[in-house]
This record gives C-alpha cells, structure tokens and sequence, in this order.
C-alpha cells in the first residue's frame, strides 16, 4: 500500500509528460525539403538520408588534419546546392538542415562555426 | 582495545537545513553562471585573451589542491600505521572525493565547449600534462571510492592498507601533475619551473588539512564535548608544519628568480610593483596564509583553543586563495617575454601588465563549485557513518579499528 | 653529311628535348597547386620570411587577413579576437625603434601542440599548426601555452563567418597561414597585401623546396627566429630584428 502511494504519483506524473510531449509532437511542422537546384546530389538519396552524418564526421578529420579537400565532400559545397533560394541559407524555418533536424530532434552542432549561407561559387563537382 | 563506532550525523537541526539551504543557493547561481557563460560566451567575464584563466580557476584548482591534500589524514593512518588518526580516516577520503568533485564541476563548466565532455574524455593528447590530470582527477576518485569501500566494509578491511598506499601514491602522482600544468609551460616567466610541482604538494598538505579541520570541528559542534582536545592539538600541529613547508618552496621559488636579471623583473613584480598581485602576495599569502597560522598555532605552546585552531584553518584557505590568484592570474598578467632587451606595444596588450576584473559569474561559478564539495559532504554524513561516535582523547590512543 | 646540316640537326635535336622536358621544370611550380584530393606532404614546408626594415607600420597585413578569415572586430580590444598584430619595439638600450608583424609562428615543436588536452592543436604534414574546432573543448591551455601569444579565444557568438574559415565561440584559433589559399596554391593574405600595398616585406613559400624564393635567401642571408632559445624551430623567420 505504501508503494502505491509513492509510486501513483511518479506514474501520473510521467504519462502526464508523455501526454505532452505527444500533443507538441503532433504540433510539429512535418520537415520541408525543397530541393531547389537541379541534378543530382554527390550520392543517392538513400544513402545521404541514412549516412550523411557518417559522410561528414569522417569527412571532416580528414579534411582538416590531412588537408584532403575533395568538392564532392565539402560542407561549404552542400550548402551552395541546398540553401533556399529565398534566404540563401540552409537554416531557419524551412531551411533544408534545420527543417528535417528540428522535426528529428537532433541538435547539430555544423553551423555554430561553419558558415549556412550560400557564397555563389561552387567549386566544380565530379560526378 | 575499544571498537570505534561510526554513526552518521542526525542532520535535522535548523542549522543543517539552513546550511543546505544557503549552499543549494550558491550551487545554483554557479550553474546559473555557467548557463549565461556558455549562451553568451565569454566576453561576460572578467577573461580576456591576455588572462583566459579567471577566478573560476583560482577557486577549481584550490578544491583539487585541498582535495588531495584532504586525503592526507587516512595517509598518515594507512600508509604511516599512526592508529590514533584511524577514526577520521573515513572522512578524510570523503573530503577528498567531493573536493575534486566540486573543483571538476567548476573547470568542466568554465570550458569553451562544455558539450564537448564526451569529445574530453575520449580524445587524448598524451604529451599533455592537462590529459594526464584528467586521468589522474577521475581515476583518483576510483581510487579512493575503493578506498572508503575498503574501510567501510568490515570484510575488506584487510585490504585497506594497500588501498591506502595505492591512494597515496596516486594523489602524489596527481598533485605532481597539477603543479606541472603550471611548471610545464614555458611561455610565461612565473609559472616554467620544476618547484612548482614540490610547491604544490605543500599547498595541497596545507589546504587540505585546513578544510578537513574545519568540517570535523563543525561536524562535532552539535556533538558537545566528543571530540578530543589530543586530536585537534596533533592536527594543529600538523597544518603548521604544512604551512611551513609551503612557505619554504615560495622563498626558494622567488630567491631564485630573484638571482637571475632576466628573471629579476618578474620576480621585482610580484614582490613589489605589481600593484594588486603584490598587495595580495604581502597581506594574503605572507600575512594572512602564513604568519598569522604559524603564529596562532605556536604561540601557546601545544594547547590550542578550538578558536585558535578554527582561526589558523580560516587564514590558511585565504591565503591559500591569495597565493593562486597571485600564481595563476598575476603569472598571467605579467608580459610575455617575446622581445628580449626590448620595450614592446601592440593592440593585443603586448608588453603592459594585462588587466582583469573578477566578474559576477566568475565568482559565482567558482563559489558554486565549493558549495557543490561542502553540500556533497554535509549530505554524505547525513546518509552513512563517516565520523567516529566518539574522538575524545583516551580513545584517540587506544583505536586501532 | 655536311658539318651544316649536323649542326642545323644537334640544335634541331636540342631543341627538340628541350620543348620535351621544359615543362619538368615547371613540376616543383605546379607540385605548390595539389589538388584537392591529394593529402598535404611532409616533404613540404610552408614558411615566412620577413624583413623588418622595410616594415613601414601600414598595418595592410592586419586589415587584409582580418578581412580574408572574416575576423570581424567588435573595438573590444581585450576580447576581440587577432590573428596577426603590428608590434612596435624599441631597444630598451639605444632606444632604436622598429615595427614587425607578429602572428603563429609555425613552430616545428610548437607548445600549443604539446599541451592540448583533446589533441585538437595539431600540426599538419606540411608545417602549419592549426586547431580542429571539431575536437576543441575551450581549455584555453594552448593560449596560456604558446610563446608568442599567437592564439585568441572566441569570447561572443559568431554570424558571419566565411565559408571557407569556420570559426565559432568557445573554440580557440590563430593564423592558419590562409589555410584554405595554400591549399588552392596561392599566397596567404598577408603576403599579398604587404607586397601589393604595403612595404613589400613578406615572403611566402616551401622552406623545403630549392627553386623557392624563401628557400634562397634564408640560405644567403641572414635570418632569426624569435625565441630561438627556446629551440622551436619556427617557420616564421625575421630579418632585421
């Protein structure tokens, strides 16, 4: 009986979070990828969907401790091609990073340093 | 042979909660201070490119100095076989564990990227002395779990030698390795020198036996007349010799450079014309760190009041705050030696004494932090038995349990 | 075969293998430019060399890096960040008075390196000491580590970087020898600026390579580095100190 007491409340309370956290899901806008500039990207969709974060992590040691700065892999080259036409950027509300991230809940860190706005000259890309 | 019993503290009275209180407040205006620091960067603080590392250091690295030194009462049980300070064993290795607890807590969240924690502890450099330290911060805090564990479990007593001696050795190892954060560098005229490792354990005797002494006299103040007069008197001793052997690496440290011209000016700084460094040095360090415990602790003989004794505790952690803010901000702020032989000016204050300012939420984080290690402590002994029922002065000569 | 028509054939033949193997001359030029997949070397090594007497104070140096890595500067002196900096001395003894650019020194065993908790300063293969701020935790230990007080903490958020130079707060950062120039074959920021508009006192170029103009005249003249006592082997070298 004594458990009960002690424990009813931590299980309202939590189906209660739950509850709520199930209404602010529901309120989330679904993400929007606009993909605005023609061709294709630097690999299938599939597989940019499942391991573009893979891509990057890797990418990026080799990038900045090796100096290998291949254009297909470049987070400066992603941007150029997926920023919207509108705000020349890939973050804010229907931005193409932040739009699927903020639906995902998964903070990222890229654009803390790297800069999201599109420059206007992409280097070349082999396809 | 009498058995020592170890009770926790009741923990009900008005001045416990009251004290729980006032330390939950400050623990969260640190947080509240790290929050802002790491939203708004740190352009908020007192920190500037020329001085990166602020108050919030001077208040971590005291709480790991003391921290290890705090472990030195269970030292001189365990590894020394002086059963009379047996009984305080069991808070001495708690003290050490939050002290480093709460000086953790301040460095890991003064950091550019505390986020990035995980990125720390699994990204090592080992030719950094910093990545050694933080092998050495959190396997001591194994250490001397293991340590209590031994102790508090009757079963294991047996092991509590070895684990005392394991303890011991490793916080030698990494007081070694917080004097030579700062003697490793070359960079800056006050801190490249091998003294400061030696220094460091000093201080650390110092500091910590201060805080221990400090926290077993409030831990008894309910308790009446059950702690012994024998026990403080041989910890007063103790805490004058540390302070003593602090006193002696700083003289040799600044006789030296004193000897050298081209560590004459640094050295001229410190001792005389650094302004704020040198006033901190002469009043915190010399006066209120070392003569005034030397003398309260000496000046009547062996018998010292539970005042006297408080007194000399209060002034060493004082000096002992003086004497890092003079090392780590003043060696700092003094110019880097880029340009022998000449007069030096740039934009990034080359040349000139930098300037700093303690700001609000450096000294809130570094107050945090110690409020963390005190609360962290006060809760311990609320919730199992650290201290000894009774220290009074026969049993002090008889325990051996 | 007449003597003439030997001679018109060994020139022919001459020029012949010269048009063929002119253009290996040309390989150390081009083996500057790599390309983009291809690693940065230890066979290279990127240097400075100044001459500080013809240092005219212009401070173009300063202006023309701070604007190439988009180092905004706030006029808060203390916090802003500088990756290179006009440093006026004066010879405390004659009272002779000069001024000199000062920025990372390249160092071949450089401190900042040595002490970095996460190994986030590193040096590349190719000489220049950078910081990964993917790996950068913000200990500002590099900072109170290095000689020549080169590195700068980001003390407030960052908006406008430039594309090609990530930089954020709570990291720390200094001269990337124009990282991403080099990498492209071309000169670091500085460089261009003091030898277009300035006294012309830099040179830019691999220490290691022969036909380099930097390479020829620390041979031939005369050359110090700063701290030299303190044996770091810097890749930044002054004339005239």
């Amino acid at each position: 009986m004594r458990y009960v007491a002690t424990l009813l409340p931590l299980i309202l309370i939590v189906a209660g979070l739950a509850v709520a956290g199930d209404i602010r899901a529901q309120r989330a806008d679904a993400p929007v990828i606009r993909i605005e500039q023609g061709g294709a990207c630097v690999a299938p969709t599939a597989e940019m969907r499942r391991n573009h974060m893979k891509m990057l992590v890797h990418q990026r040691d080799q990038t900045v401790r090796q100096g290998l700065r291949d254009p297909r892999f470049s987070l400066k080259n992603c941007v150029e091609c997926h920023a919207s036409r509108d705000t020349g950027s890939v973050l804010g509300k229907e931005g193409f990073c932040s739009s699927c991230h903020a639906f995902a809940s998964v903070k990222i860190d890229c654009f803390e340093c790297h800069s999201a706005l599109r420059q206007g000259h992409a280097a070349a890309v082999p396809r | 042979m009498t058995r020592v019993h170890y009770r926790e503290i009741e923990g009900r009275s008005h001045s416990y909660y009251a004290l729980l209180g006032v330390l939950g407040a400050l623990i969260l205006a640190g947080l509240g201070a790290a929050w802002t620091m790491e939203h708004q960067g740190h352009a908020i603080t007192g920190m500037s490119n020329r001085i990166v590392w602020g108050m919030p250091h001077v208040f971590a690295i005291f709480l790991i100095v003391a921290a290890s030194g705090a472990l030195n009462v269970a030292s001189v049980a365990s590894v020394f076989g002086r059963d009379a300070y047996k009984p305080l064993a069991r808070l001495s290795g708690l003290l050490a564990l939050t002290l480093l607890a709460g000086g953790l807590a301040v460095l890991v969240l003064d950091l550019g990227r505390p986020d990035r924690l995980v990125v720390a502890m699994t990204n090592y450099n080992f030719k950094s002395i910093f990545a050694w330290n933080i092998f050495l911060y959190t396997g001591f805090l194994a250490v001397v779990a293991v340590y209590l564990l031994t102790m508090f479990e009757r079963r294991m007593n047996g092991y509590s030698k070895r684990a005392g001696l394991l303890a011991f050795g490793w916080r030698l190892v990494l007081t070694t390795g917080t004097g030579s954060i700062f003697g490793f560098i070359v960079a800056r005229e006050a801190f490249n020198s091998a003294v400061l490792a030696p220094q460091f354990i000093a201080m650390s005797l110092a500091f910590g036996l201060a805080v221990f002494v400090l926290v077993l006299l409030a831990a008894y103040r309910g308790r009446g007349h059950s702690l012994g007069d024998g026990m403080l008197n041989r910890l007063g001793t103790l805490l004058g010799i540390f302070v003593a052997a602090a006193f002696f690496f700083v003289v040799i440290y600044y006789l030296t450079n004193l000897y050298s011209a081209r560590q004459q000016g640094m050295a001229r700084f410190f001792l005389l014309d650094g302004g704020i460094y040198t006033a901190l040095f002469w009043a915190g360090q010399v006066t209120v760190g070392t003569i005034a415990p030397l003398v309260l602790l000496f000046k009547s003989g062996a018998q010292r009041s539970r005042q006297v004794l408080t007194g000399a505790a209060v002034c060493v952690i004082a000096g002992g705050m003086a004497q890092l803010y003079v090392l780590i901000i003043g060696g700092q702020a003094f110019p880097q030696l880029i340009f022998p032989g000449k007069e030096v000016a740039s934009s990034f204050f080359d040349g000139v004494v930098a300037a700093y300012t303690p700001s609000l939420p450096e000294v809130a984080l570094g107050a945090g932090g110690a409020a963390l290690a005190l609360a962290l402590t006060a809760l311990a002994l609320k919730l199992l038995p650290f201290l000894p029922q009774r220290l009074a002065d026969g049993d002090a000569d008889a325990a051996p349990a | 075969m007449n003597p003439d028509r030997r001679q018109i054939l060994g020139w022919g033949a001459a020029a012949a293998a010269g048009a063929v193997l002119a253009p290996a001359f040309r390989l150390v030029e081009l083996a500057q430019a790599r390309s983009p997949q291809e690693a940065a070397s230890m066979l290279t090594r990127w240097g400075l060399l100044i001459d500080i007497t013809k240092c005219v104070d212009c401070d173009e140096c300063v202006t023309a890096c701070h604007h190439e890595n988009g180092v905004t500067r706030h006029g808060r002196l203390e916090t802003d960040p500088q990756w290179i900096r006009s440093v006026k001395l004066r010879d405390k003894a004659t009272g002779f008075a000069q001024t000199l650019p000062l920025m990372c020194q390249h160092c071949e065993h450089p401190p900042c390196v040595d002490v970095c908790p996460t190994g986030a300063s590193f040096k590349r293969a190719d000489g220049i000491v950078l910081v990964d701020k993917h790996t950068c935790i913000g200990c500002r230990y590099c900072v109170i580590a290095c000689p020549f007080g080169a590195r700068s903490f980001v003390h407030e958020t960052l908006s406008d970087q430039k594309a090609d130079v990530p930089r954020g707060k709570g990291t720390v950062e200094s001269c990337t020898m124009c990282v991403q120039r080099v990498d492209r074959g071309e000169t670091p920021a500085c460089v261009v600026a003091c030898n277009k508009d300035g006294g012309k006192a830099m040179v830019f170029g691999d220490l290691n390579d022969p036909a380099a103009e930097i390479h020829r005249r620390m041979h031939t003249e005369p050359s110090t580095q700063l701290r030299a006592d303190l044996a770091l082997d810097t890749g930044v070298r002054y004339q005239g100190l």
